[in-house]
């Protein structure tokens, strides 16, 4: 089996913050739910926008109006929702860059993601035109100065035979024309944002699209303290005659027209465009990536057309076509460009169980860079030595505790691709063989490189999902742990925990193992 | 005090954090456009130069080349001058800019569009125009004081078929 690559040091960086961030439970750890907080806060901006558009005036002369009286009015509905409208962008922005570090920094824009990616980079301009569009239907002093220095920008295109600036000359104010093409686009981009997140989640099976409940009421929480707290209010209606002399700024969605004019409208096109051609090349960069793991294979023989791993696989590369010999039979296919090589599905195939008589392990899909033979040969040798009376098993995973630090002459420890990949019969199976437990390290709620490993191996475990362990298994036998990559403490401590139920001492009498590095 | 109780204060505290990171960045610091005692000055006009070339009477020799309905008496070629416009504030140039013709083939409007910030006071604007690659010199022109209030926008506009330069 091959050793655990170093992790890079940006990926080594960030997943030590997500790390120290997990406080009271991962679940409440924003850094691991990025993807889902900022769709939650896009819902939250189509609601409340839906509500806000019901009851405000969307012509140029009355908008300011309308909308300066449901905050004052109404402030305890329309008030609110409208204070939510801009915080839910704020944190959309917010969340949307971090979660693009994120899979950036885990190197997560290759292969089988890269249409992932590029679906995420695409809804970048959009959230940006749509974010900075808002402002605009309010028709305030802001409102004016950003529709202004975005027509400024916007002009640096000699595109047009009219330039928009001369949409904001001198006269009260604008044209209605003018105004319901503010109010088409900032409905009509979100529209295209859907689209484009039904693109982004498409090749995603079973995709996080809400956070977890205690983050999801965390966070609709925090976006009505802030409302209620720091509710947004107008400045004064727009008045083209006149240059705003002080905004309340909103850096988060406006930072750009700052920076156009500490810079100039070509540095900062040139940066934009510069960034978003760096973005999309990015799938294409190698880097020190190496070469593409192999993909999972089908052996015929051995597929009996169940669809547990069409049902766990993690990025839909599975699909069931006619069995080619057996008739009246399906046979899961492997989609090579999509397939991930995590190995999750040889956890879910039945045929996987080591318990089978012959001599050579084969099973209904196999990883052929650690196939599962491999890992029935390696346990039995292992539990053959004379050294591993009462030995305890550890099942790891490559991305996550580097478990084979433990090995020792009573720990027989074992690095899979994935935590998924484990068939819960193997851990019967050590038993069996002289084990005297057997402990299973996956990464941390969240922390999947795969995203759904550590789910489906906590639900086989706990007899939830199939294939499940079986009940005869002993509680006291086996346990698991989440453990992130720099957090091999927390498996030896696990592991100490595992030895004293093993021999029924308990576990204050047991000093806990400084880890083997 | 257990260190579970410990993590929930740290996880409050960093909500209220993250809470109060956005509450303050999206109305502060605040930010003033420009210097509370400065006004703007835009130029921004849309125009039709001149023709580059004079329109030539078609001899009845090349008129009787042309297929019928093409025969016109005078030929005229599209192309457009470009537009040159100058502004000088108190005497001194402050703005100067050659617009070249919209289009594929140079025969749309210029345009021209600069926001130029100005102490706020009393200034002598004066502001050229020149819109004929063939004739010298500059074909139309306004000069005057101009007052400008602080945060005031003034707009320099021009049509030729309307009075020309006119400053509002
Ligand atoms: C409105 C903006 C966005 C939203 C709402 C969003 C939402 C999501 C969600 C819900 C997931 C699934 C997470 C999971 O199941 O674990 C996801 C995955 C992903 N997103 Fe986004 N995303 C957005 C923008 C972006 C951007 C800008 C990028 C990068 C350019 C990006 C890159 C990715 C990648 C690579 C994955 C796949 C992760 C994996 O396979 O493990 N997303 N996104
Ligand atoms: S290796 Fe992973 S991605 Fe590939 S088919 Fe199996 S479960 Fe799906
Ligand atoms: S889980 Fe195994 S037996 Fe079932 S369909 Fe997939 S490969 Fe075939």
């Amino acid at each position: 089996m091959n050793a655990p690559r170093p992790l890079p040091r940006l990926q080594a960086a960030w997943a030590w913050c997500e790390d120290r961030l997990d406080l009271a439970s991962p679940r409440l750890n924003p850094l691991r739910h990025l993807g889902s907080i900022a769709l939650l806060m896009f819902w939250v901006l189509v609601a409340s926008g839906i509500y806000l558009y019901a009851m405000i005036d969307t012509s140029v002369d009355d908008a300011h109006a309308s909308i300066d009286r449901l905050s004052r009015e109404q402030w305890y509905l329309g008030g609110l929702l409208r204070s939510m409208h801009r915080y839910a962008a704020d944190v959309l922005v917010l969340t949307t860059v971090l979660h693009l570090l994120r899979e950036w920094s885990f190197g997560r824009f290759r292969r089988f993601r890269a249409a992932t990616w590029w679906t995420g980079v695409a809804l970048l301009p959009l959230i940006t035109v749509s974010a900075i569009g808002g402002f605009w239907l309010n028709w305030d002093q802001l409102g004016q100065y950003s529709a202004i220095a975005t027509a400024e920008w916007l002009d640096w295109w000699p595109l047009f035979a009219s330039p928009f600036t001369r949409n904001f000359l001198g006269a009260a104010s604008i044209s209605d024309r003018l105004f319901s093409l503010f109010v088409f686009v900032h409905i009509g981009v979100p529209l295209l944002m859907v689209f484009g997140l039904w693109f982004h989640l498409r090749r995603l099976a079973h995709a996080a699209v809400w956070p977890p409940r205690p983050m999801l009421w965390t966070m609709l929480s925090l976006l009505l303290g802030l409302a209620a707290v720091a509710p947004v209010l107008s400045h004064a209606p727009a008045d083209l005659t006149r240059v705003p002399e002080v905004l309340a700024y909103d850096w988060i969605l406006l930072f750009v027209h700052p920076l156009v004019t500490v810079t100039s409208s070509t540095a900062v096109w040139l940066a934009t465009l510069g960034l978003l051609a760096l973005l999309l090349l990015l799938p294409f960069w190698r880097g020190a990536a190496v070469a593409a793991p192999a993909v999972a294979e089908v052996d015929p023989a051995h597929c009996s057309g169940c669809r547990r791993c069409v049902a766990d696989c993690p990025y839909d590369a599975i699909r069931m076509v006619e069995h080619p010999t057996r008739r009246g039979f399906a046979l899961a296919e492997v989609d090579a460009d999509a397939c991930a090589s995590c190995g999750i599905c040889v956890g879910s195939c039945p045929s996987s169980t080591p318990f089978r008589s012959m001599q050579h392990l084969r099973t209904g899909i196999d990883m052929p860079q650690q196939p599962i033979d491999a890992l029935r040969r390696a346990l039995r040798e292992r539990l053959g030595q004379a050294s591993a009376k009462s030995a305890l098993v550890v099942f790891g995973c490559d991305h996550a505790a580097p478990v084979r630090a433990l090995e020792a002459g009573d720990v027989a420890a074992f690095s899979l691709i994935c935590s998924g990949m484990l068939p819960p019969s193997f851990i019967e199976y050590a038993l069996r063989d002289g084990a005297a437990g057997v402990l299973v390290a996956t990464c941390r709620d969240g922390g999947c490189a795969f995203r759904l490993g550590q789910r489906w191996t906590a639900q086989r475990l706990a007899r939830e999902r199939e294939p499940a362990l079986r009940a005869t298994v002993p509680t006291e036998k086996f346990a698991c742990v989440a453990a992130g990559p720099g957090d091999i403490l927390a498996v030896s401590e696990a592991l100490a925990r595992l030895r004293a139920q093993t021999t029924g001492e308990t576990r204050s009498q047991v000093a806990v193992e400084s880890p083997a590095r | 005090m257990s260190s579970q109780a410990a993590r929930w204060i740290g996880q409050i505290v960093l909500y209220a954090a993250f809470a109060a990171a956005i509450a303050v960045l999206s109305q502060w610091p605040e930010y003033r456009p420009v210097a509370a005692d400065q006004a703007l000055l835009k130029v921004s006009f849309l125009h039709h130069g001149q023709r580059l070339q004079a329109c030539v009477e078609q001899t009845p020799q090349e008129l009787a080349k042309l297929p019928p309905n093409m025969r016109a008496p005078t030929r005229c070629p599209r192309e457009r001058s470009p537009v040159t416009v100058e502004v000088e504030l108190d005497g001194s140039l402050v703005y100067r800019q050659t617009a070249a013709p919209s289009g594929l083939s140079r025969d749309g409007t210029a345009s021209v569009y600069r926001s130029i910030p100005v102490t706020a006071g009393a200034h002598r604007v004066h502001v050229r125009i020149r819109d004929s690659a063939r004739s010298e010199g500059f074909d139309f022109e306004h000069e005057g004081v101009v007052q400008f209030d602080p945060l005031q926008v003034r707009v320099v506009d021009f049509s030729a078929e309307q009075g020309g330069i006119t400053i509002r």
